[in-house]
């Protein structure tokens, strides 16, 4: 359909207007970094006292903050959401071959199972995990509780379902006479799902591990619970909230901090923009 | 035949040794449970001796049932092992705590131990606690505004975004950007924004969040800030399927474009619409992140006689507080409980009463 000119105006005024409002808040933060306390306080939108010297002295205050240790709970969240990813990736991936290429009573169960256990909100477990994590640690001699470790359990646990699910979808679709002509050349079935299977899974463990990348990266709850507010292995989210309760109005160091927290996922989302949108809606979608 | 034999033989070896290495750890680690023996490896950090036997005795055991030369049974070993690490992690992070949870609903639970049974009362105590009912109610508002909210905000979005405007792809990319963020660091931008930006752009002293009714207007602001932007790619998806044939032939036929939105485009996509309530139903029930962060529940208000504080909290936040804050681990228990009962029954109407609305189509 062709526009008016005049339609195509208003239009393109709406758009920006609307792209200012919700980019607005994102300059907020960036500006403010560049200035001291005192000039966020009288003057809060304009560039007025915005300096490069004093965002590396906002910076450097936020980084060697003792409350805060950003180096650390960025890397703890680095290392927590990368090895959560590919765990759940490959894990996933058997689980889901399994369960669609067996048609037995028990395939079917775990995946009503999994598929039920997706609207159970995480206020349900919540309490009674940091207690089950406390006796199976006690019990197997390690500390899942407070541990990286045991937070990349978990994130195994509650990713399982939404990435079987998705992945069973695309499994579905595989034509079943592949892993049959794989069979009669002598592959044996796990050769066969990880040489055959597995590299076909590509495109959709991409969706998957973005929906859960962006899940695991900015999740607030999980880490808060089982890290503890003490521990020395907080993730970023939860690092940010302790360093803001402890900095109730230094608004330099808040959004500084803030900034550092955000250039992570922007960074990435302009690199793989197209994935991470396709991805996002393809999981909803599914 | 003779190589094959041969190559069995070495299988059937290899997997007997790592049966028996694996039993050797997992009855070693279970005799330093049981005499308290708790060796400790220091390699930079502790490492539980006693832990790390039962891990590398089941992975062992794992093994040798892998290496198990079998051709019949192969495929069922297989079905095990690619099943056992996302069922396991699943099982004691999903399933155990949620029939443990249940059981605990009906315990005075204090987070640690419980020392009776205490029945109906938890479910019962909540009922005649008005903080508890005002945040029920409260996240049902929240709920149904912003269920309207964003699904109407997002869909305008989508129709914008899917018109032949120049650069449309960075409107898209910027009114989707707030969703990559973090509840919690989005909050507190928002609560600078709303106590020191508008203030100074509306010269009020004021806060909006200061104000119980304002703040909680401010939560909704920032929620459909964040996730109209995700619905909308929703919407733009399904627009995006409708086919331009059907709609080529709607302008010969004289439609305009709101005859075409409203009796070709909006009924074309009805599937799109069920999904994009149903999220917004279930994350707008979850919502926690910027309600910590934004308000942290705080607020003042009257509520059937009596005086409350905590204003803008809604349930989910509730739940934490009344666990964390308050020290009552049973009472939370049954109100998540509870949250769990009615997310369920309201999500399973509204996918009942969106299908019945498509199959009408």
């Amino acid at each position: 359909m062709k526009m008016k000119k005049s339609t195509v105006a208003i239009l393109l005024i709406i758009a920006i207007i609307l792209a200012i409002y919700v980019l607005f808040p994102f300059y907020l933060v960036l500006m403010n970094s560049f200035k001291t306390q005192s000039a966020i306080v009288t003057n809060p939108i304009s560039a007025a006292g915005a300096s490069f010297s004093q965002f590396i002295t906002n910076l450097s205050s936020v980084v060697n903050n003792k409350n805060f240790v950003f180096w650390r709970a960025f890397g703890s969240s680095a290392v927590v959401t990368i090895i959560s990813l590919f765990l759940l990736a490959v894990f996933g991936g058997m689980a889901a071959w399994v369960i669609c290429r067996n048609k037995t009573k028990w395939s079917t169960a775990i995946y009503m199972v999994f598929i039920s256990s997706m609207i159970i909100p995480f206020q349900v477990v919540m309490l009674p995990l940091i207690a089950t994590f406390r006796e199976v640690g006690k019990f197997v001699g390690l500390s899942m509780n407070g541990s990286i470790p045991g937070l990349i359990f978990a994130y195994c646990g509650f990713g399982g379902a939404m990435t079987v699910f998705i992945l069973t979808g695309f499994i579905k679709g595989i034509p079943y006479e592949l892993e049959e002509a794989a069979s009669i050349d002598g592959c044996s079935p796990e050769g066969t799902f990880f040489r055959i299977i597995f590299p076909l899974l590509k495109p959709t463990i991409v969706t998957v591990t973005i929906l859960n990348g962006m899940w695991i990266w900015n999740d607030y709850l999980l880490p808060s619970i089982l890290l503890g507010q003490s521990s020395p292995n907080k993730t970023l989210p939860v690092a940010v909230q302790a360093f803001v309760g402890s900095f109730v109005k230094s608004w330099d160091l808040i959004l500084t901090a803030a900034l550092l927290a955000m250039i992570p996922m922007i960074v990435i989302f302009l690199i793989a923009q197209k994935q991470i949108m396709s991805g996002m809606v393809e999981g909803a979608i599914k | 035949m003779i190589e094959s034999n041969e190559s069995n033989m070495s299988k059937k070896i290899l997997s007997l040794v790592l049966l028996v290495v694996g039993a050797v750890l997992l009855v070693a680690a279970l005799w330093m449970d049981l005499t308290k023996t708790y060796l400790v490896l220091n390699i930079g950090i502790n490492i539980g001796l006693r832990g790390l036997f039962l891990v590398l005795g089941a992975l062992a055991i794992l093994a040798g049932v892998y290496f198990i030369p079998t051709v019949l049974h192969h495929r069922a070993i297989i079905n095990f092992i690619f099943l056992f690490p996302l069922l396991f992690t699943f099982a004691v992070t999903v399933i155990v705590p949620m029939f443990v949870g249940i059981f605990y609903s009906f315990t005075d639970w204090n987070g640690v131990s419980f020392s009776q049974m205490v029945g109906f009362s938890n479910y019962a105590t909540m009922f005649k606690e008005p903080g508890f009912i005002w945040s029920l109610l409260l996240t049902v508002l929240f709920v149904i505004v912003n269920m309207i909210l964003v699904n109407v905000v997002g869909f305008l979005l989508a129709l914008l975004c899917t018109t032949k405007l120049k650069g449309i792809g960075f409107f898209r990319a910027a009114y989707f950007l707030p969703n990559l963020i973090g509840g919690i660091v989005l909050g507190y931008v928002w609560q600078f924004v709303f106590s020191n930006v508008l203030t100074k752009l509306t010269g009020s002293a004021i806060s909006a969040l200061a104000n119980t009714k304002t703040a909680f207007m401010a939560i909704i602001v920032v929620y459909v800030w964040q996730y109209a932007g995700y619905i909308m790619l929703i919407y733009i998806n399904g627009l995006t399927t409708v086919p331009g044939d059907v709609l080529e032939a709607a302008q010969i036929d004289g439609a305009n474009t709101l005859t075409t939105l409203f009796r070709i485009k909006i009924p074309m996509i009805a599937a799109t619409f069920t999904i994009c309530t149903f999220l917004t139903l279930t994350s707008a029930f979850k919502q926690f992140d910027v309600n910590l962060a934004l308000t942290n529940g705080a607020g003042s208000v009257d509520f059937l006689g009596n005086y409350l504080s905590n204003g803008t909290q809604m349930i989910a936040l509730n739940i934490y507080n009344t666990a964390f804050a308050r020290d009552m681990y049973g009472l939370a228990q049954a109100k998540a409980i509870l949250f769990f009962i009615i997310l369920a029954v309201v999500s399973l109407i509204q996918v009942r009463i969106s299908n019945s609305k498509e199959v009408e189509m």
